[in-house]
């Protein structure tokens, strides 16, 4: 299960939704083993793309430096789809790198820039498996 | 001659769970055939044929090697080299080719 609280929750939407139609991405870091998800950090999508997305390598570079710093780890990945399910695809099972990491999609196919709500899900994606998990929001 | 090799969470199967390795060589490639000597596996996970995987980032002291030459980037003692998967993906079917 994720469990993330709802000003994280909030930020990934309103990242999204504010790319779209451009897949946005970023990740929530949190302490090393805690499992918690803490320190919100958009990430521009270098391929700037409806359909796919990429962290730029150098900024890639300094994220991890920090969290490596701080002893933290991506908590959580996250990006959206913005025509199609929020369900990993072929591409991101494949490219899934962090088997500790909830892979967060966010789908804006329905309502792209405007209120609304978003299709908001979490997975696992370990050794080309996707789990699907349940996402509890913790009221703030 | 001893480099610092940062190795990602998903690549420490090869290393028994180690954050960072020491390796040798001259050059990337060369480094990358000695750090698959004592980490067997490894290479085939960095290099794709002659090439570095188009989805590996490798840096020598925080520059991207794609800009520094690659697999022939020159490489000294007490350089830094950091190994991170790219953080990639999205709805498309395919990955393009090119970066970015």
């Amino acid at each position: 299960m994720l469990k993330i609280d709802r000003a994280t929750y909030d930020a990934i939407v309103t990242h999204a939704k504010k790319d779209h139609p451009d897949e946005a991405c970023g990740i929530v870091a949190g302490p090393e083993g805690s499992d918690t998800p803490t320190r919100f950090v958009p990430m521009v999508n270098a391929a700037g793309s409806p359909t796919f997305y990429e962290f730029d390598s150098q900024e890639l570079l300094a994220l991890y430096k920090e969290m490596d710093r701080s002893d933290e780890e991506p908590v959580v990945i996250y990006h959206s789809h913005t025509a199609t399910e929020a369900y990993p695809s072929r591409t991101d099972i494949r490219l899934a790198s962090e088997p500790n990491a909830h892979y967060v999609l966010v789908s804006t196919r329905e309502h792209g820039n405007s209120e609304g709500p978003v299709e908001f899900r979490s997975f696992r994606i370990v050794d080309g498996e996707v789990t699907e998990e349940e996402v509890s929001v913790v009221e703030s | 001659m001893a480099i610092d090799v940062r190795i990602p969470t998903i690549l420490r199967t090869y290393t028994g769970g180690e954050k960072a390795v020491s390796g040798e060589g001259s050059t990337l490639a060369a480094l990358i055939d000695d750090l698959e000597s004592n980490h067997p596996g490894i290479k085939e996970r960095l290099i794709d044929g002659s090439e570095l995987r188009r989805f590996v980032n490798v840096y020598v002291n925080d520059e991207d090697v794609r800009f520094t030459g690659g697999l022939e980037t020159k490489l000294d003692d007490g350089d830094e080299v950091v190994v991170l998967p790219a953080v990639a993906g999205g709805s498309a079917a395919t990955v393009p080719v090119a970066r970015g």
